[in-house]
């Protein structure tokens, strides 16, 4: 039998978790929210949403809000992302495959730079 | 749709925007009667019979941004393609059910592929929803409940790294489990 993870060891994932967000103290939250209509998982949205998911896990990334949503109403660039840092316009992004998404994490999300190429314009 | 898990994740997308709080979604796999069922349940507004009756329809959709609608129908191909059946129940202000029965071993049968990443994407996708996980093989299965990881973590974010990876790793596990574990029973026979 493999040990089977149990609600004790979520208890000492929130200590730790709230110690962090002491010390931190709301730097404002990012929002990422990925197209999960047909359209876009068709399209391949949830490899992208699990690619998101992956990067935060991976680098340890805080105070970041992902979400999905219904039909975003731009079939053609899906599978879409927007990234909405707190205070700012949203920005959309098209046709992101899993890598794209990693960058745009990397990039946007914890560095600012929007990735203007990947950017749905208009 | 490659994999029977996005046809999942596309029906219960359809369960949040219709502003359920609460769904179930279930997969049982019976390999003495060769079928895999699949059912999603949710307390949502409901629809009434006329749109019930034409759901099936790919041009029906209550969606206004786009006037096809693909899931449904999609889905109910992909099930009477494999000798299954499909069925949709639904009740104003109730809820609605979707449940689709496949030949497990009909050759058409696309994988259930990735199943914990439809879960995973559901979960922290959508943090406002109770989700329920039912996973069976045979005797052997796997319940997930979003509630009490909820309630031990009082406000810190589903999607906080440690958090996620807490989840991720239940799913992966709790799935993996039932499936050694009915394959085991095979191997060494009844």
């Amino acid at each position: 039998m493999s040990t089977i993870k149990s609600l004790d060891d979520l208890k000492k994932i929130r200590e730790e978790a709230l110690k962090k967000q002491q010390i931190k103290e709301s730097s404002g939250k990012t929002e990422v929210i990925v197209g999960m209509g047909t359209v876009g998982i068709a399209a391949g949205a949830r490899e992208t949403l699990k690619a998101i998911l992956e990067t935060i896990e991976k680098e340890n990334l805080s105070d970041i809000i992902v979400r999905q949503t219904g039909n975003i109403g731009l079939d053609s660039y899906e599978p879409i992302v927007q990234v909405a840092v707190s205070g700012k316009d949203k920005v959309s992004y098209g046709k992101v495959n899993p890598e794209m998404a990693q960058r745009i994490i990397k990039e946007h999300v914890v560095e600012g730079e929007i990735i203007s190429e990947y950017q749905i314009k208009g | 749709m490659r994999e029977l898990a996005l046809h999942i994740l596309d029906i219960a997308e359809n369960s949040i925007s219709a502003g359920s709080s609460k769904i179930r979604i279930a997969v049982i796999e019976d390999l003495i009667s060769d079928t895999l069922k699949i059912t999603i349940e949710d307390n949502g507004k409901g629809m009434d019979p006329k749109t019930v009756a034409n759901i099936t329809d790919p041009f029906i959709t209550s969606r206004t941004t786009r006037k096809v609608g693909l899931g449904i129908p999609f889905f109910k191909a992909t099930a009477e393609a494999c000798e299954g059946s499909f069925c949709i129940e639904s009740e104003i202000g109730m809820g609605t059910k979707v449940s689709a029965s496949f030949k497990h071993s009909h050759i058409d049968r696309m994988p259930l592929g990735d199943l914990a990443s439809t879960l995973l994407s559901l979960i922290i996708g959508t943090p406002e929803v109770h989700w329920f996980f039912d996973y069976q093989i045979n005797e052997h299965g796997f319940v997930f409940d979003d509630e009490p990881i909820k309630q031990i973590l009082e406000g810190i974010p589903l999607s906080e790294p440690s958090v996620m990876k807490y989840i991720r790793e239940v799913l992966e596990e709790g799935i993996k489990n039932v499936r050694q574990q009915a394959l085991a029973k095979v191997e060494t026979g009844k």
